[in-house]
């Protein structure tokens, strides 16, 4: 029958063991030859619109990368989805909707009117860009472009 | 009651109940926008209601944590906690630092970092509350008459959620970098040294509540503590299979994950079976109820529901779904804010001198706030394996299918109602016990 010291070692080994193995493969899997991301297009532009969609806790409404609060649409790929959609406007779209001095409610739900200057806008604009480039093993091409719209859906917009 | 210091307890317990009830609150004001009713969009839009709704979430259960620490360890080191007055501070500076928080977060003011989004001033002063906090337990348990492996459980799990809150303060360029330093402070916690908090929190309720010998339920502790981290820590790689780091993770955190049910098991049959072993039947049914109701629960939400999402094939369509939310309510209510209820509804009556065993009141308190909260999980599920189908495999666009959705959530309000009904009446049984009284200290177990 298995011991207190018995128990208690099982615990400290497979602890160390474990933490030992999880530093080993973050080291591997963020070190360079592994990059998913571009990293040599991480511009500034990106990283000042990285602040912005931070600062303004647009995750408390969307997900990106499939992380958020799944209020508003997944934005991973969401200048190809409305470039589909607004006949490769998207971008313009997207301004537009940081840029509007009112709610943006399109589709029923309330955007908070972030009011944000056309720079600000294209800083956010270049981060999705950024973002719309990563590898995500296979989750890019469930919400990317490829999406078709259901003859189901179809018939909802049209009416 | 047996130490005078105990007492400090109450009053963090108290703060929980308080922010408990704010969290409800906000979770309502989600849930009424998510059928369209969204009149409060101007001063509280959804971000805001997310953002107060997880981190109170958060400094509830912490505090719960915290009070449940300064019960135990006295107890456990058969001694008083070597200072009285700064665990008041402490207190004093954990409700000041959330109420700061919150109020920033209805302003703009935050990290936008899903769970951390406290801003990073805050920041410092958790570090320091934290700090002070762990400073009060280490040394009253360095001073201890005995050191046992309850104390020291718990005592690891407060020590670690302290250190692993740094990785999510380090500056990230990358979303991608960023959002795997996030987890290791989010999924580290939840589903590592939290529960090494929840086992040390079970452990001492069993002792005390099951009567059965110390020496084998630390022995089955260390196991499942054991279990916990064997799954767990490798365990993360189910939150970076899609978010642009290496296939590895799909393979390692796949398998890991998979496993993760099994410390849940383990800690179910062991609540279980400790009850059943047990010769002593302590008069205190209501925590009874509660431990064994979050051993069990925990199981169901953190375990079964969590194995359903993370298998890779699986989480390829549900990532960045309600589904998510489902596994999410049921998880945290079974394994954490049970065992916090637990510990208080333990406390309570050694605190006050009050001894308010098996009311009706606080049996249908835990029976509606149960049966509520699996209500609840079934809507999110409902919901989300709907938008699962219809987003993600019908290519439907996201608010059609939001609106296709929107019924679910009626019936999610609908349970959220029965669910507070059961916590407003916890809080009354609460309320009820009056506060800690040093007579309480001359009145036996």
């Amino acid at each position: 029958m298995l011991s207190k010291k018995q128990a208690r070692a099982f615990f400290l080994g497979g602890t160390l063991v474990t933490f030992l193995v999880f530093i080993g493969l973050t080291v591997y899997s963020l070190s360079e030859g592994q990059d998913q991301t571009n990293k040599e297009t991480l511009t500034a532009e990106v990283v000042r619109g990285k602040e912005i969609w931070e600062s303004n806790n647009c995750m408390g409404c969307h997900t990106l990368l499939g992380e958020g609060a799944y209020y508003a649409p997944e934005l991973t790929k969401v200048i190809d989805r409305l470039n589909q959609k607004y006949d490769g406007n998207g971008e313009e779209v997207i301004k537009s909707i940081l840029m509007s001095p009112t709610p943006w409610q399109l589709n029923g739900r309330k955007m908070v009117a972030y009011s944000m200057s056309e720079n600000e806008a294209n800083d956010v604009v270049s981060f999705f860009k950024w973002i719309g480039k990563i590898d995500l093993n296979g989750f890019g091409e469930i919400v990317g472009v490829d999406r078709k719209i259901s003859p189901l859906a179809k018939d909802k917009i049209n009416n | 009651m047996k130490y005078k210091s105990q007492k400090v307890a109450y009053w963090f317990f108290a703060l929980s109940m308080l922010l408990l009830v704010l969290q409800i609150t906000y979770g309502f004001i989600m849930g009424f926008a998510r059928i369209g009713m969204d009149g409060l969009h101007e001063f509280i839009p959804f971000n805001t209601a997310r953002a107060v709704h997880t981190n109170l979430l958060v400094v509830w259960l912490l505090s719960g944590f915290m009070g449940a620490a300064y019960y135990i360890i006295p107890e456990e080191a058969q001694r008083e906690l070597v200072n009285v007055k700064l665990a008041y501070v402490q207190l004093i500076s954990l409700a000041i630092v959330g109420v700061v928080a919150v109020v920033g977060f209805h302003f703009n003011i935050w990290e936008g970092r899903k769970f951390l989004e406290i801003p990073r001033p805050l920041d410092y002063l958790v570090v320091v509350n934290v700090l002070l906090f762990l400073g009060l337990i280490l040394t009253t348990l360095f001073k201890a008459k005995r050191r046992t492996t309850t104390a020291l459980v718990l005592s690891m799990g407060l020590l670690f959620a302290a250190l692993l809150y740094l990785p999510g303060m380090l500056p990230f360029e990358s979303q991608v970098t960023d959002s795997f330093f996030r987890w290791w402070v989010v999924h580290l916690w939840v589903e590592g040294v939290w529960e090494l908090i929840m086992g040390g929190i079970l452990s001492f309720l069993l002792i005390k509540l099951t009567g059965v010998d110390r020496e084998v339920i630390e022995k089955w502790l260390y196991v499942i503590v054991g279990l916990t981290f064997l799954s767990g820590v490798l365990g993360t790689g189910h939150h970076y299979y899609y978010i642009g780091v290496n296939k590895i993770w799909l393979i390692v955190g796949g398998i890991f994950s998979a496993l993760e049910p099994l410390a849940f098991l383990a800690m179910a049959l062991f609540a279980v079976n400790m009850y059943r072993k047990g010769e002593k039947k302590h008069p205190n049914k209501l925590a009874l109820y509660w431990t064994l109701g979050s051993a069990i629960v925990s199981f169901v939400g953190a375990g079964l529901l969590g194995f359903a999402h993370t298998l890779p094939q699986t989480n390829l369509y549900t990532h960045g779904t309600l589904v998510t939310a489902m596994h999410g309510h049921l998880a945290f209510w079974g394994a954490y804010a049970m065992i916090v209820l637990a510990i208080i509804s333990y406390s309570l009556p050694n605190l006050t001198g009050r001894k308010l065993y098996d009311s009706s009141r606080g049996r249908m308190a835990f029976w509606m706030a149960n049966i509520g909260m699996v209500g609840m999980t079934v809507a999110f599920g409902v919901a989300g394996v709907a938008q699962v189908y219809l987003e993600r495999k019908f290519k439907m666009d996201f608010m059609q299918v939001q609106n296709e959705i929107s019924i679910h959530f009626v019936v999610l309000i609908l349970c959220a109602t029965l669910f507070t009904t059961g916590v407003v009446l916890y809080i009354i049984d609460f309320y009820k016990h009056g506060t800690p009284t040093d007579e309480a200290l001359e009145i036996k177990e």
